[in-house]
């Protein structure tokens, strides 16, 4: 277990990088504390494979430190650095049994027969593969495969850290909910530190404590689920998370009031006289967007409504702007609906980031 | 409809049936013919049974012929295997080298067989070959012409040089295809490089294997060619393959009757082993299945 | 038009298919919804003629196809990998379908920009597919679909291997397309969320059956039986074994459940709710809701929601919550349940409510 400090870390795969865009990823500076977990999360391209593999020593980043605890391990080998990785794809030795897969990183090691089997049987009973240990890997099904996989970073005690890159891709949706509880479970019970990349904003909030949101190579954001949601430091991270994402909205900021096309909406904060800012937006969630009759609120055009089960989606524009509201199971939607803005959970972007109180 | 789609098909595939009665079922059914018959010429021909098959299976001759077959083919797969193995291992897995070891193992299979046997019959030679002069200026008596151990071992390093690079691109093409995961996830185990080939590359190129040792074995066993060229069997008969004394009983003393035989008997013994080894082989990689597959 | 009538698949005495009977109307859209293995890449291979059923007929607007070829149908499909020519460009790509079926000149490339237009793929059109994002990959494989014009539009998970947002998008975009087109249009998935989304027709798959079909919303809210439940229900549904005697029925810890005027006419045994994890309450939710002990194993926070995995009379169920609710591991709780969000299955696992409402 250890903390994972990243210092001005960049990475470009081409032999001689010049401009910024030269680079998968400019400038990452980040702390993983000792047994928190986190996701790094984004879409394909953003960095975050790269990232990961700075981490685990399959890459060496083209500048920049790694530590483990203080202790520069940048130019430490993989094996050096005692990680444990569970690849988007099950990884596993096919002609070996479910229990030799698990001793396997032990053996490695020279780790005694005794304490091999001692440490094997605690994981397989903690993976929940008991009644499996003697049959062969190759013919297990993915959800087992991955627990086989997290299962030989686990029975390592020197494991500094466990990283996931996607684990959950081949796993069908009903398994993805035991084995993400199964996962939690486990990071409760013995502390590591974790990293988990994926693209999935709702496998990233419910299993890190902390959301490293990625972009273009950049880090946009670090925060908690509640934060990343509530309070988006730029309308990217806005529209990444949430399904559908944050409504966002050109707006005149007058005082502490935002006009919307021709209407106003209260703000909980202004904007600094003194900064100019090139493009101003209004930005609130779906789920914050209340309905109103005739009159109450804005006008709103409903293009679509979605039934899907436990809420519907109302998708609408104002003046040519998507607009999405979620009504809840049991509420009714008004003849010729208007939207109503929560003045506590709207939020103002300047040039696309978030202008917080007193600022 | 179906029906219509169908009768096409058969028709499409119509060539190479015509091509493959041409070339393989008519002679097979000639020499079936042959083998049960004899003649003096004159194309008459007097129906022996299966007098034929007795005397070969109880000649000494064909006796020994057998056995330097399977000596020599099991030599041949003992060193090809695991040198084709080991030299597909060396070889790069990304870059400029990558081309560059295909076409240098591919060289060697470009040469016809009996331009190899030539190419070893004057390399070998004591007085102008490089090897032969070589050896036996280090003071090895190496001649294949007169030492039955020098034969055999210059018809061995033949084969070889001309066939081990089958294995390599086979073995290669089985390596390429593992995901890289698997490599990055032996290293963060700690595997050694033993390890990581008995446990990762090994499953993963069992298929092309088998492929390799059926195509060897089968290929070693018919082996003509080269000897023929080299050491035409010789010294004495220490290099007389069933092939080469086939065709000397066939063409050389014109006996049709007892050569068509021992065609025949040969076919069965190629057919036999690669089924044995087929099966052996496959087996390993089912057993497993069978093992999973039960609840 | 699309009708199966009793289609089953065998192959090496393995049922892959068993007896499916559909009717997919033209311009329809139907989702196969089911987990992996569940038979729907069968079941589509079966629609589209590259495997001939083991029983059963195909028909195609009341024609027989059964046992004809692919070839001879008109079917397009799109598949989870993305499956283009590399060699050629993305407009050579689209315009493939069309030089197959004969198409000439100006015709060709007017459906071809089209098609590029509607899929925004018009700044990549000299492209090859390999130098193009997988969503744009993805997005020519289905323009693909679309210029030929196929009466039978079969997509296999097409979002799969996509990223979570370029899913959304084009979740949006798809059923919008080829409603338009009036072509009978499947749509394979094994996540729940995405078939409510896209609404349509739904039919559920387990172990090579249909459990259900009907309109997605529909399937969703009076599922059939529990399978059914199961399959369309994503967290996973929340199961509670139920005994019933008289007019009320009692959990394991002898918790009463009043049963409603219908259930009252129920004979006594064992039954089980279900009911979905946006129905377990954390606080009381209404005068009627029942009171049940619970540990919890594990919460996760998506952000506006909480998931609270619980064992609840040694059920493993998880609560949806608005809002953030940290719950420490291993607290005792209690949980609230409303009778009214029951789903009642009996024994056999039919759903008593479709049971009662078939008439007798």
């Amino acid at each position: 277990m250890a903390r994972i400090d990243l210092d001005h870390i960049r990475h470009s795969y081409l032999p001689n990088p010049t401009s910024p865009s030269d680079y998968a990823l400019k400038e990452v500076n980040l702390t993983f504390e000792d047994g928190g977990a986190y996701a790094l999360l984004g879409s394909s391209g953003c960095g975050k494979t790269t990232l990961l593999n700075i981490i685990s020593g399959l890459l060496t980043p083209s500048e920049g430190d790694l530590l483990f605890d203080g202790k520069p391990v940048t130019e430490l080998s993989t094996e050096a650095r005692n990680i444990a990785q569970v690849f988007q794809f099950p990884v596993v030795y096919d002609t070996m049994s479910v229990y030799d897969n698990l001793a396997f990183p032990l053996r490695n090691r020279g780790v005694p027969a005794a304490e091999v089997d001692q440490k094997v049987s605690e994981i397989l009973r903690i993976i929940d593969l008991e009644s499996k240990a003697k049959r062969k890997a190759q013919g297990l099904t993915a959800d087992e495969k991955q627990k086989i996989s997290l299962g030989r970073g686990l029975v390592r005690s020197d494991t500094n850290a466990i990283l996931f890159d996607e684990p959950l891709t081949v796993i069908d949706p009903h398994m993805k909910w035991v084995l993400r509880s199964q996962l939690k479970h486990l990071h409760k019970q013995f502390g590591f530190t974790m990293v988990y990349v994926t693209h999935d904003q709702t496998e990233a909030l419910t299993f890190a404590d902390k959301v490293v949101v990625m972009y273009g190579g950049e880090v946009v954001q670090i925060g908690t689920p509640d934060e990343l949601f509530r309070k988006p430091q730029h309308t990217f991270v806005g529209y990444f998370i949430g399904s559908p994402g944050m409504n966002i909205l050109p707006c005149e900021v007058d005082g502490t009031m935002a006009r919307v096309g021709g209407h106003s909406v209260p703000l909980p904060c202004g904007l600094d006289p003194k900064k100019v800012a090139q493009k101003t937006e209004v930005g609130i969630r779906p789920e914050f967007v209340k309905l109103g009759g005739a009159g109450e609120g804005l006008p709103l055009k409903v293009n679509a409504v979605e039934d899907i089960g436990r809420y519907r989606i109302l998708r609408g524009e104002m003046e040519g702007v998507a607009l999405n509201a979620i009504v809840g199971e049991g509420m009714s939607i008004p003849e010729s609906p208007t939207a109503l803005f929560d003045p506590t959970q709207t939020n103002l972007y300047a040039d696309s980031w978030l202008v917080s109180e007193g600022a | 409809m179906e029906k219509t789609v169908n009768n096409k098909a058969w028709f499409m595939v119509l060539p190479v049936l015509l091509l493959v009665a041409f070339t393989a079922v008519i002679p097979l059914m000639t020499v079936v013919n042959y083998a049960f018959q004899d003649s003096f010429g004159n194309n008459q021909f007097f129906w022996v049974g299966i007098e034929w098959f007795q005397e070969l299976l109880s000649s000494e001759r064909f006796h020994d012929a057998l056995v330097r077959n399977l000596i020599f083919s099991f030599s041949i797969l003992a060193i090809e295997i695991p040198l084709g193995i080991g030299i597909a291992l060396c070889m790069p897995k990304k870059g400029w080298g990558v081309p560059v070891c295909l076409v240098l193992m591919a060289l060697p299979l470009l040469v016809p067989w009996n331009v190899v046997g030539t190419i070893w019959q004057v390399f070998g030679r004591a007085d102008i070959g490089l090897l032969g002069y070589f050896l036996n200026s280090l003071g090895i008596n190496y001649n294949y012409t007169q030492d039955p151990v020098a034969a055999w071992a210059t018809v061995i390093v033949m084969d070889v040089w001309h066939w081990t690079s089958l294995v390599v691109l086979l073995c290669y093409a089985g390596l390429v295809s593992i995901p890289e995961a698997y490599y990055q996830a032996a290293r963060i185990d700690g595997a050694s490089r033993w390890a990581v080939f008995r446990y990762i590359q090994l499953p993963k190129m069992h298929s092309v294997l088998l492929i390799a040792v059926l195509l060897r074995f089968m290929d070693s066993f018919m082996i003509y060619t080269e000897p023929f060229v080299v050491t035409g069997g010789g010294p004495g008969n220490s290099t007389t393959f069933l092939s080469i004394d086939l065709v000397k009983m066939a063409i050389g003393q014109f006996d049709l009757g007892p050569a068509a035989a021992m065609s025949l008997v040969y076919f069965l013994i190629i057919l036999l082993f690669s089924w044995v080894f087929y099966t052996a082989m496959n087996n390993i990689g089912t057993e497993k299945k069978h093992y999973a597959g039960e609840e | 038009m699309l009708e199966l009538r009793g289609v089953s698949k065998t192959v090496d005495g393995m049922d892959h298919i068993r007896d499916v009977s559909l009717r997919l109307e033209s311009g329809s859209l139907n989702v196969l919804l089911g987990p992996t293995l569940s038979g729907k890449t069968t079941l589509m291979r079966l629609m589209a003629g590259l495997d001939t059923p083991t029983a059963g007929q195909v028909l195609v607007n009341g024609q027989d196809v059964t046992g004809v070829s692919v070839r001879k149908r008109d079917v397009a499909m799109v598949y989870q990998q993305f499956i283009n020519y590399p060699a050629l460009t993305v407009y050579e790509n689209i315009a493939s379908p069309l030089r197959v079926a004969g198409v000439k000149g100006a015709d060709v490339d007017k459906q071809v920009r089209k098609a590029a237009d509607l899929m925004k793929l018009t700044p990549y059109l000299d492209r090859t597919p390999l130098n193009l994002s997988g969503g744009q990959q993805q997005r020519t494989a289905i323009a693909r679909a679309l210029v030929k014009g196929a009466h039978l539009v079969l997509m296999d998970e097409p979002l799969a291997n996509l990223d979570y947002k370029l899913r959304e998008e084009l979740r949006d975009e798809l059923p919008k397309i080829f409603s338009e087109s009036g072509a009978v249009f499947v749509y394979a998935t094994t996540e729940p969320t995405e078939a409510l989304l896209l609404g349509g027709r739904t039919a559920t798959l387990h172990e090579g059956q249909v459990s259900q079909f009907g309109d997605t919303i529909d399937v969703y809210r009076n599922p059939q039986d529990i399978v059914t439940a199961q399959t369309f229900s994503d967290p996973p549904l929340n199961l509670l074994g139920l005994t019933k005697s008289g007019g009320e029925f009692r959990t394991s810890n002898g918790t009463v459940i009043p049963a409603s005027e219908e259930e009252k006419r129920l004979p006594d045994g064992h039954y089980k709710a279900g009911f979905r994890p946006h129905h377990l309450y954390l606080q009381r939710p209404s005068e009627d809701a029942v009171c049940l002990p619970a540990v919890v194993d594990v919460s996760e926070i998506t952000g506006s929601e909480s998931y609270i995995h619980l064992t609840c009379l040694n059920h493993r169920w998880v609560a949806l919550e608005h809002g953030i609710h940290n719950v420490d591991v291993d607290a005792k709780i209690d949980v609230f349940v409303d009778a009214k969000n029951f789903m009642i299955f009996d024994d056999e696992g039919r759903s008593v409510a479709s049971l009662m409402h078939e008439p007798a």
